[in-house]
């Protein structure tokens, strides 16, 4: 099955975190995607720029609404994400706790919803 | 009167459930889709449950079961299409599981199911209801009943977690050794939860509570059968048994309640009592020690009165000492101011019970306002003594608890 892993982060506390810690974390990040590709679990992933660079786009009456910033405030933001392929939802949860985020925010777990998931079997 | 009509309909229904249930968990371990595999089951499941008792339970039942299925299936598309994947299902259970059942047994994958419907990722209350429906094929009104819920807000709860089994991809496998206890945990807890819900009903007035103490012990066996060498099983299925074998002397032929201390020792079941003191031997001898084991062995530690004709309340107080060690809870820190007070006085278990003041919780617990009622009464403190029987009172949803109480209140102010 593929999932998505949704990384959320307090933006504002990991802003001021300091820069030799950053570093830190940046490379546990880099250790993690690359023990997530050497077991062949990795599909995709990506950090996101921080919501000040959000726009968020929604039609109302026939007019295109562009707001800038982020749909819903939240106490977390999402700051990237992975899409992994796993046999079942154990094997996410133990990539999921692996991720860096998962100390220092939340890392929520979707399934993708596969074509085949609703294409009816003949 | 004659029970063996009863006793004939009780072993059909039992049999009609095992079969039922093996084959569920059979199916659904392939697809993940236990909704589908229970559609494809419900019309042979309600005809064995209305047919065995009067024609006895057929040679092979799970044989019989697949081939009812099959032939109403037919029925059913010529009325109308069913569900596709019920259809998918029996074409499953034709090619497969019939070839496989002409020279073996269906292998049991009801402990993989267990293990799939008390996963993390289900939400903990309904875990219990879910085993009771998948493994025994209760439906969501009774299992609603028994956990006094209405059959809507159930019946949604448990199409909600089937559908995350499928969706968030839940696999259905006994977890490795590594990660078995959490996961074992969990399982025992949801059979524990059905068992105390039926155990909660001691007059027995309410037959579906009462089945779900029943049930919940013949969960219990099945775990323990089916991991052997788990002491925790073993030791939730002895805990279950000893607190059974007291079930007819929890009340007076008056139907008021009896206190444990107070309990004639003559009502116990003891061929019960003593499976159960086996089962907490086995399950001691493999050296790991933990909760439902010390709660077994509180339990023995009381059913021993029937032997030595006093309570070893230095024994259950080191127990409980024990259990608060490695699962502190509001519940095992009453027990146990309960049994200091036995075996260093009043004031002790009073001091014991007041450390937990600030605990919010026990402001709506029964246990903990009439443990400190009678221990402040004890101690003559009659005014504070009254107030919290009065709170005790107010609290209890059983009637006969609530006249017992009402009754020590009123031998305190006369």
């Amino acid at each position: 099955m593929r999932y998505m892993l949704l990384i959320n982060n307090d933006e504002a506390a990991l802003a001021n975190t300091p820069v030799e810690k950053a570093q830190q974390m940046s490379a546990a990040y880099g250790a993690y995607t690359e023990a997530l590709k050497k077991s062949g679990a990795w599909l995709a992933g990506e950090r996101l720029r921080p919501t000040q660079a959000t726009t968020s786009v929604r039609i109302a009456d026939g007019k295109t609404n562009v707001i800038d910033g982020p749909y819903a405030d939240t106490k977390e933001q999402l700051a990237g994400f992975y899409m992994i392929e796993a046999a079942d939802i154990d094997t996410a949860i133990d990539w999921a706790a692996r991720c860096p985020a998962a100390s220092t925010g939340t890392v929520e777990l979707r399934p993708i919803w596969e074509m085949a998931d609703y294409m009816p079997k003949k | 009167m004659d029970s063996r009509p009863e006793i004939a309909r009780a072993a059909a229904e039992a049999a009609a459930r095992q079969s039922y249930g093996k084959l569920v968990a059979w199916l659904a371990a392939r697809t993940r889709d236990v909704a589908a595999a229970e559609d494809a089951l419900a019309d042979a499941f309600a005809a064995a449950l209305e047919r065995w008792p009067r024609t006895g339970v057929p040679e092979k039942p799970e044989a019989w079961l697949l081939a009812v299925a099959r032939r109403r299936r037919v029925d059913a598309v010529r009325r109308r299409l069913t569900s596709e994947a019920g259809r998918d299902h029996l074409k499953l259970i034709a090619e497969e599981a019939e070839a496989r059942m002409t020279d073996e047994d269906l292998p049991d994958e009801r402990l993989r199911l267990m293990f799939a419907c008390a996963h993390p990722a289900i939400e903990p209350g309904v875990r219990a209801p879910l085993i009771l429906q998948t493994i025994l094929g209760f439906d969501a009104a009774t299992i609603a009943s028994a956990f006094l819920l209405s059959p809507a807000t159930m019946g949604q709860r448990l199409v909600r977690a089937k559908g995350r089994i499928r969706e968030t991809g839940i696999p259905f496998r006994v977890p490795e050794r590594t990660e078995l206890g959490e996961r074992l945990d969990a399982v025992l807890e949801a059979i524990y939860a059905a068992f105390a819900e039926g155990w909660s009903d001691p007059a027995g007035t309410e037959t579906r509570r009462r089945n779900l103490a029943t049930e919940g012990i013949w969960l219990g066996r099945l775990v323990a059968s089916l991991l052997p060498d788990e002491p925790e099983a073993l030791g939730l299925l002895s805990l279950m048994l000893f607190a059974e074998a007291r079930r007819a002397a929890r009340r007076d032929p008056a139907g008021d309640y009896v206190p444990l201390a107070e309990q004639d020792h003559a009502l116990w079941d003891h061929a019960l009592a003593d499976e159960a003191e086996a089962l907490l031997g086995r399950a001691a001898a493999m050296g790991a020690i933990g909760r439902y084991q010390l709660e077994a062995a509180v339990q023995s530690a009381h059913v021993a009165r029937r032997l030595s004709g006093r309570t070893d309340w230095m024994a259950i107080r080191e127990l409980y000492d024990a259990l608060f060690s490695i699962a502190a809870s509001p519940v095992v820190a009453i027990n146990r101011a309960v049994a200091i007070a036995e075996t260093e006085g009043a004031v002790a278990g009073l001091a014991a019970l007041y450390v937990l003041g600030d605990d919010r919780r026990l402001d709506g617990y029964q246990p903990y306002w009439a443990a400190r009622a009678g221990l402040l009464a004890r101690l003559g403190q009659q005014s504070q003594a009254v107030e919290a029987y009065d709170r005790a009172i107010g609290l209890e949803r059983d009637p006969a608890v609530r006249r017992f109480l009402q009754a020590r209140r009123t031998a305190l102010i006369q």
